[in-house]
């Protein structure tokens, strides 16, 4: 049962903003603008250095929380939720931690559907947050019988 | 180019894609790390009962945000809100929308979405432009 983890969070992980992995990223999603990319259009910015897309944050790694299994297979994203306080810095320390906030359960088309909510913390050396990152998973009654949960 | 705090209600910025290739998921499972074979092998997408290989929604959501990117001098993304509605498939076309639909303080509005060709909402949510 996945509401007894509700709560529950991960341990901190450092990452690093890293500018070849901010370059790659932006190049996948389309975005090549010169503001993620070209160390000079950033030097120049008010940030004094290249940024990082809103969506980077899914490169970051934050852990796993002790206990919670969850299928491999079969899950949906429902919906994804950012919150930021300001854009994140290339090469700047990012230290991540995840957080069960929710889970639920509603009767749907195919059977009683999961409804998990995780979100992420993105806070800076100073424990100042940086960013939240919320994911919804949606996890099917066949996936949650095959699981025993 | 306008700048964006000089955009009234009811405007909107507006993209098309290139039609989704196998190699746009394969890129962003590797830069990603999202290495779900539903998004790159044909095989794995008909096990898991799709006609075929999906877009991650990810990928769809990262796409949306480069509506704003040119204006990083202005302001920048304060909240972005995604519900995923529908599947991208390959060879869709997507047209990426965010319209202004309030202005309150510092804060711009917007409803953002992304339809395919058959005009349907694939994602579809809201982003909060912050000015400086």
């Amino acid at each position: 049962m996945y509401k007894e983890y509700i709560g529950h969070t991960s341990k901190k992980v450092a990452n690093v903003v890293e500018r070849e992995l901010v370059r790659r990223f932006a190049e996948s999603i389309g975005d090549n603008h010169p503001i993620y990319i070209d160390e000079e259009t950033g030097k120049q910015s008010r940030y004094g250095a290249n940024i990082a897309p809103p969506t980077f944050p899914r490169v970051f790694r934050s852990g796993s929380i002790e206990g919670l299994k969850l299928p491999l297979k079969g899950l949906i994203h429902g919906e994804q939720i950012y919150h930021y306080e300001r854009p994140l810095i290339v090469g700047e320390e990012v230290f991540c931690y995840s957080k069960i906030e929710d889970y639920y359960e509603k009767e749907g088309s195919t059977g009683k559907m999961g409804f998990l909510k995780m979100k992420r913390y993105g806070e800076d050396s100073n424990g100042q947050i940086i960013f939240t990152e919320e994911s919804i998973t949606i996890i099917t009654e066949t996936v949650r019988r095959s699981l025993n949960v | 180019m306008t700048a964006l705090n000089e955009i009234v209600k009811g405007e909107s910025l507006e993209a098309t894609l290139k039609p989704v290739s196998r190699m746009d998921l394969i890129k962003y499972s590797g830069s990603s790390g999202d290495f779900n074979p539903i998004h790159t092998i044909d095989d794995e997408a008909k096990k898991a009962g799709l006609p075929g290989i999906i877009a991650h929604g990810m990928w769809t959501m990262g796409n949306l945000s480069k509506l704003f990117t040119p204006y990083y001098a202005e302001g920048f993304i304060k909240d972005y809100n995604i519900r995923f509605s529908g599947m991208v498939f390959l060879e869709d076309v997507l047209t990426l929308k965010a319209e202004l639909v309030d202005k309150i303080e510092q804060s711009l509005i917007f409803d953002v979405k992304a339809i395919n060709q058959h005009q349907k909402d694939v994602v579809k949510g809201k982003v909060i432009f912050e000015l400086y």
